[in-house]
């Protein structure tokens, strides 16, 4: 930027007669703008499409507002409550007011939410909802009579965890935690708790799919970066072809490989190791999706490592060995701390894929290989529950973006390279 | 990788451990795909090697599920029958009709994008660069998750067009990097000359930038077609009944009704990665020759 040369004692005109410096910041500005410009529309178009539908995704996880639009009068008439006696015909009158001036699906909507407050809170509130328009005062004998649940102060008690606006249920739900009715965090029973062994199995596969790949890359990749260019090149093939085919074929020739007739069972039976009534459960469960994951991440862990290698000159091997190591001492105090990179920028690239895994668990898992993404789809598309599909997103999503950040600082993404 | 002929017997074990250990692993990533082919001609609606086939027994083998997978049923006359539709020939029209769209578009948005990310006057580099990849690295179902509440807002929701605006998504990530590394070497005095030569811009671009970034647009459109033509998570989440695609057909005849039909199908995909693996080892090396890298 500085131009001028200390002995000129005014500015440095240009041809135009304009200031160089002005000149100069002029011509940046402008190619900083046509840059802009080219990435413009393209940002654009992914925050739109991308950023936003996400975001928006995730606000869910700790929305509670319909509820509160659905009952105001319930609740403001909760808040008035010793939540100790049984509830008085102010509170029926109210709730009352609400169902009566409520949208039909609104209601189905609010008391579904308030089904995972309160088990029962569903039918309870479907079936009164239904008589509401015969109702007259005195509304709670009305209530009563519709459904005599309405004298347990549990389900009045569970309004409380839906009173404000924005909660937290649905990430302790996630958790295998809730709220009880004064909105203290319990655990949930034993009997229905899922996610936190979901968790942890959704990190163990990635952990053990991630050692995996590193243990069978490794050996792979040295070779490919040590042999002549032309047998390595034939060799690659076998690494990026199923790189570049379909996942649903790749699955399908899985389950023709390790299903109880498969080849590697036939195989074995044959070979006189399994007698056939012994064969090996291989799909359908933890071990089918760990080695189905295991395949299809493989070349994620080569090609970082193989682009690694390839820049280690030779001679450095060599000029260890000439200094007095032995061959082995050389690779692992000279080589292998040279390929750190590659194998970092792989575990983390594997990793990051293989946790938030949903297709091949779900066709080649089981039961006991489901993972957390599993989950997620589970409560989309199945249960509906949108929050807490969104609080297990959101969680995911969170651990991923600090991996991801982290191989930006290590490795930078605009190393990142295909094929 | 040749073993010296002064090596110990420690070593010529451990040499010859590590190359089995090595032809085990690529042996790992092939077999199944090469497995696949072979039993795609199976004459029983089964799907594993029945003794007949292994004795290579001509009559153990047919085309029939070649000829389910194309329509073709007029012979077929046995419990096959009943799956034989047309639905893999549409839902393959329909994957190629949703990829090609998706990828004129990814490798045009992407291609806008890299330019803009390579000048080095670009403002805040970094995180947009980290943000057009992101894609990438999210995991489908989040974004499918987002993108099926977002679509059935704005009544995108089982259209075509969602579809493909969600597969431009996808594929531009690829465009982008593709694109920026072959830029990365590209000599911009280039088109410094070609301006001072009196061309404009835009003619500079097409006459001189844009043949050189070519390869990297190509593969970058080949990864973003690849994707949107396999792609099947956010197809399960926001198209209808209308968007069957194939990897949909495959995806419920993995489900329900699996029969030897989806090994013909995954046959003729595995050729044709073949193919477009082929295609892309061409292009690297035309590629580097262009940029004057000489093949190593």
């Amino acid at each position: 930027m500085s131009a001028a040369p200390e002995t000129v004692s005014g500015p440095l005109i240009t041809a135009d007669g304009i200031p160089l410096k002005e000149s100069l910041q002029k011509s940046l500005r402008r190619s900083k703008i046509r840059a802009a410009l080219l990435v413009a529309p393209p940002l654009l178009f992914l925050i739109f499409l991308f950023v936003i539908p996400i975001g928006n995704m995730l606000t869910r996880s700790v929305d509670d507002k319909l509820i509160n639009q659905v009952l105001p009068n319930t609740f403001e008439a909760f808040e008035s409550w010793d939540k100790v006696s049984e509830p008085d015909e102010t509170m029926f009158a109210a709730i009352y007011q609400d169902l009566k001036a409520a949208d039909k699906t609104d209601i189905g909507k609010a008391s579904v939410r308030m089904n995972y407050a309160k088990p029962g809170w569903r039918s309870l509130v479907k079936r009164t909802a239904r008589k509401i328009k015969k109702m007259e005062p005195p509304y709670k004998e009305a209530f009563l009579k519709a459904d005599d649940r309405w004298t347990d102060n549990e389900y009045w008690l569970s309004l409380g965890i839906m009173k404000d606006k924005r909660t937290m249920g649905y990430y302790l739900n996630a958790v295998d935690r809730t709220y009880d009715f004064d909105k203290n965090v319990v655990h949930v029973d034993e009997n229905r708790k899922v996610y936190n062994l979901l968790w942890w199995r959704t990190i163990q596969v990635s952990i053990i799919v991630t050692l995996a790949c590193l243990l069978l890359a490794y050996p792979v990749a040295y070779l490919l970066a040590t042999l002549p260019m032309r047998i390595a090149n034939l060799l690659m093939i076998c690494v990026l072809m199923p790189f570049w085919t379909s996942l649903l074929v790749r699955i399908v020739a899985w389950m023709i490989m390790l299903q109880q007739n498969g080849v590697v069972n036939d195989t074995l039976v044959a070979a006189g190791v399994l007698s056939d009534e012994n064969r090996l459960a291989m799909m359908y469960n933890f071990n089918g999706t760990v080695i189905v994951m295991t395949q299809i991440l493989l070349p994620f862990m080569i090609l970082p490592i193989f682009s690694v290698m390839k820049t280690i000159p030779p001679s450095y091997m060599k000029a260890a060995q000439n200094l007095g190591a032995t061959p082995t001492l050389a690779f692992i105090r000279v080589y292998m701390p040279q390929t750190i990179p590659g194998i970092g920028a792989g575990c983390i690239l594997v990793f990051i894929v293989a946790i938030g895994y949903y297709i091949t668990p779900e066709l080649v898992g089981g039961k006991d290989g489901r993972l957390i993404g599993n989950m997620v789809a589970y409560h989309m598309q199945r249960s509906l529950n949108w929050g807490l599909a969104a609080a297990m997103g959101t969680i995911l999503l969170i651990v991923i973006l600090i991996f991801y950040w982290i191989y930006d600082k290590i490795i930078g993404i605009d190393n990142m390279k295909m094929g | 990788m040749a073993l010296p002929i002064y090596a110990t017997t420690g070593q010529r074990i451990w040499h010859y451990f590590y190359m089995a250990f090595c032809i085990f692993v690529l042996f790992f990533l092939v077999a199944p795909l090469v497995a696949v082919i072979p039993l795609s001609f199976t004459a029983t609606p089964f799907l594993n090697f029945t003794p007949e086939m292994l004795s290579l027994d001509p009559d153990a083998f047919s085309v029939r599920w070649y000829k389910s997978l194309f329509g073709m049923c007029g012979d077929v006359e046995d419990v096959a029958s009943t799956m034989c539709h047309n639905k893999w020939m549409t839902g393959a029209g329909r994957s190629l009709y949703y990829a090609v769209i998706s990828t004129l578009l990814a490798t045009f948005l992407g291609t806008l994008a890299a330019l803009g990310l390579s000048s080095e006057h670009m403002p805040a580099k970094r995180p947009i660069m980290a943000l057009m990849i992101s894609p990438l690295i999210v995991p489908l179902i989040i974004t499918a998750a987002g993108m099926a509440f977002f679509f059935a807002k704005v009544n995108l929701s089982n259209t075509d067009a969602g579809i493909i605006l969600a597969y431009t998504i996808l594929g531009m990530p690829f465009v982008v990097i593709t694109v920026t590394s072959t830029l990365v070497g590209f000599d911009r005095s280039l088109m410094r000359a070609g301006a001072n030569l009196g061309g404009t811009p835009a003619y500079n671009f097409f006459k001189i930038q844009m043949p050189l970034i070519a390869p990297g647009m190509i593969s970058g459109a080949l990864f973003a077609f690849i994707t949107a033509f396999d792609e099947i998570v956010i197809i399960l989440f926001i198209g209808g009944p209308q968007q069957h695609t194939l990897p949909r057909q495959m995806w419920s005849g993995i489900r329900q009704e699996i029969s030897p039909t989806i090994l013909s199908a995954a046959t003729i995909l595995v050729l044709f990665s073949v193919v477009l693996l082929t295609t892309l080892e061409l292009l690297r090396r035309r590629s580097e020759r262009l940029r004057g890298i000489t093949p190593h």
